[in-house]
């Protein structure tokens, strides 16, 4: 497993303290889980995603990674509406492992509530958390 | 598996390890209120010549299953057993009291759930099975919750009143303690579930319909896809009679989402009711959201093949309370037996099986029509159908149980108080042309 050293933590992308990432330059919202997640779960061997049209508020859980040891839940870390899904990841789920901020993004979103981005964290934050 | 007891030298180096006197001191933490002083009330050990007469004693109590006549099924049905089943399921490396799941020790056992696994998945048109449950109620059970599980917004599952009473009734018990709840639909006067009831039931994540169903006859597994397709609901289909699909067109076939029900009579013995054989089968879809235990095939470090429990993330070790259910064990035994059975009939012997058991119960059904027995529905079944019985019946067929061991049909007035003087009969490929000819002439003398 990685040091907290080696991890791959985008400067331009924002975290959450259940280790997903979310991009916030475009109208549409991605995210997914970053590589310190996907790190901890070890090999990836399937991802459960909602489906387009689903709306879920903040915190939600909206979906799961299942790994070779464990299944974790995902949770959203801005309320809005599913408008697309990575549907690559049904038969390539190790996407997540391989590219997890590029080929591995899970889900994009219209936001509902702008105003729920001061709630994430920075590059800088989101790593001072795992040093707890 | 071997089963090594501890001596009292392993005993006494273990505690030295552990650092406690006795036996006794290592449940010093229990608190005194929560044991138990007074020892467990069991008699003294016998010898084994006492042993022996007092066992030859109980077993005289028995009357050897081959002396009864069977018209009865309701969940439960007598058909021959082919000889190579106990001789297979007697081989220690199977018959154990604890299942060898570990793949480094346990090979045969999980190559021999696979197939039984892959044989059930054919015969029900499903594209996964279980390692097997309990019974066909646990099974319908847990199907029901898959589909309650899963579903967004729904709270209730819509179970026919045709689903065997004691099915129902474990669902009741699963659903009790939870928000969700069992809605019963009603039958019409042809002894079918009445579908159209099911247009003004609302808040579904699954349909629950047997076919045959209690009384066995056929459903209309097409209209209820269509219906559950139409109300957003998983489609459950369940069976009691497992050979069954041997003939008719099995549930798969139909679309449907999740089959579950009792396997039985794939080579299991009645053994009073029990052990059952619970199968459960899903959809591509659905195997995710199965429970228990689900045998894969995979490749060892040199390539070659080999068998593992698989997907075990859905299991309660590793998802605690978010586990697809909190039973992951299986019964072992009988689906090894099942998996035999359907292995020696094959496709072809399982089709004739199940061709005799119609046969012989449309032969049943005539001889009781001409004493005077009417059938209560014009549907079409398998191998169980009900009769309206003629005055006196009741006496006369407790005397022939009584007497020659022949027990002819079901009441069906406990489970269903309108059924006055309605029976539930059955005929397997057990029942000899002569036994029913027999049972014809006794019942109107």
């Amino acid at each position: 497993m990685k040091e907290l050293n080696e991890l791959n933590l985008p400067e331009n992308i924002k975290y959450t303290k259940d280790h997903e990432w979310i991009d916030l330059s475009k109208d549409l919202v991605t995210i997914g889980i970053n590589d310190y997640a996907q790190d901890q779960l070890g090999e990836i061997v399937f991802v459960e995603l909602p489906e387009v049209g689903d709306t879920f508020s903040q915190g939600d859980e909206f979906g799961s990674v299942e790994s070779v040891k464990a299944v974790s839940e995902i949770y959203i870390p801005i309320s809005g509406e599913i408008t697309q899904i990575n549907e690559a990841l049904e038969d390539a789920p190790e996407l997540v492992n391989e590219s997890c901020y590029d080929k591995g993004w899970l889900i994009k979103i219209k936001p509902s509530d702008p105003s729920q981005t001061k709630d994430l964290l920075d590059k800088a934050a989101y790593l001072k958390m795992l040093k707890g | 598996m071997r089963y090594l007891p501890h001596t009292k030298e392993d005993i006494e180096s273990m505690l030295q390890i552990t650092g406690h006197k006795t036996l006794e001191n290592l449940f010093d933490s229990i608190p005194q209120n929560l044991k138990t002083n007074t020892g467990i009330n069991i008699p003294d050990s016998l010898s084994e010549w006492d042993l022996n007469s007092h066992m030859i004693e109980l077993a005289s109590k028995n009357i050897p299953n081959k002396n009864y006549k069977y018209f009865i099924g309701a969940g439960s049905y007598d058909h021959y057993i082919p000889s190579i089943i106990p001789y297979l399921i007697s081989r220690s490396e199977f018959m154990t009291a604890y299942t060898p799941y570990q793949p480094e020790i346990g090979q045969g056992t999980l190559q021999g759930i696979y197939e039984f696994q892959t044989m059930v998945a054919q015969l029900l048109g499903m594209d996964i099975a279980t390692a097997s449950h309990y019974d066909g109620g646990t099974a319908l059970a847990e199907a029901a919750l898959i589909s309650l599980r899963t579903h967004k917004t729904a709270n209730t599952v819509a179970v026919s009143n045709l689903v065997h009473p004691s099915h129902r009734q474990i669902i009741q018990t699963y659903l009790r303690p939870t928000q969700f709840k069992m809605v019963q639909i009603p039958s019409t006067k042809d002894g079918k579930t009445d579908l159209k009831a099911l247009k003004s039931m609302d808040d579904l994540a699954g349909i629950c319909v047997q076919s045959p169903n209690f009384f066995g006859n056929i459903e209309d597994f097409k209209q209820v896809r269509q219906i559950c397709t139409d109300k957003n609901a998983l489609m459950i289909a369940s069976f009691t009679e497992a050979l069954s699909y041997g003939l008719l067109k099995n549930p798969g076939g139909f679309g449907a989402d999740i089959v579950a029900g009792e396997g039985q009579s794939l080579g299991i013995s009645k053994s009073f009711g029990g052990p059952g054989l619970g199968l459960l089968t899903g959809t591509q879809k659905q195997m995710r959201n199965l429970p228990g235990r689900l045998v894969g095939k995979t490749k060892d470090i040199n390539g070659k093949r080999g068998y593992v429990l698989t997907l075990a993330t859905r299991e309660q070790h590793i998802r605690r309370e978010k586990a697809t259910s909190n039973i992951c064990s299986n019964n072992g035994l009988c689906a090894m037996t099942a998996g035999i059975y359907l292995a020696t009939t094959g496709k072809i012997g399982i089709r004739k099986i199940a061709q005799l058991n119609h046969d012989k119960a449309i032969y049943l059904q005539n001889s009781l029509k001409e004493v005077g027995f009417i059938p209560a529905f014009n549907t079409p079944f398998f191998n169980e159908f009900v009769m309206k019985v003629p005055k006196g019946f009741k006496t006369k067929r407790n005397a022939l149980a009584k007497k020659q061991s022949i027990f002819a049909g079901i009441d069906l007035e406990p489970f269903y108080p309108e059924l006055k003087n309605h029976y539930l009969f059955c005929a397997t490929e057990t029942i000899s042309k002569e036994d029913i000819d027999h049972l014809a002439k006794e019942v109107t003398s």
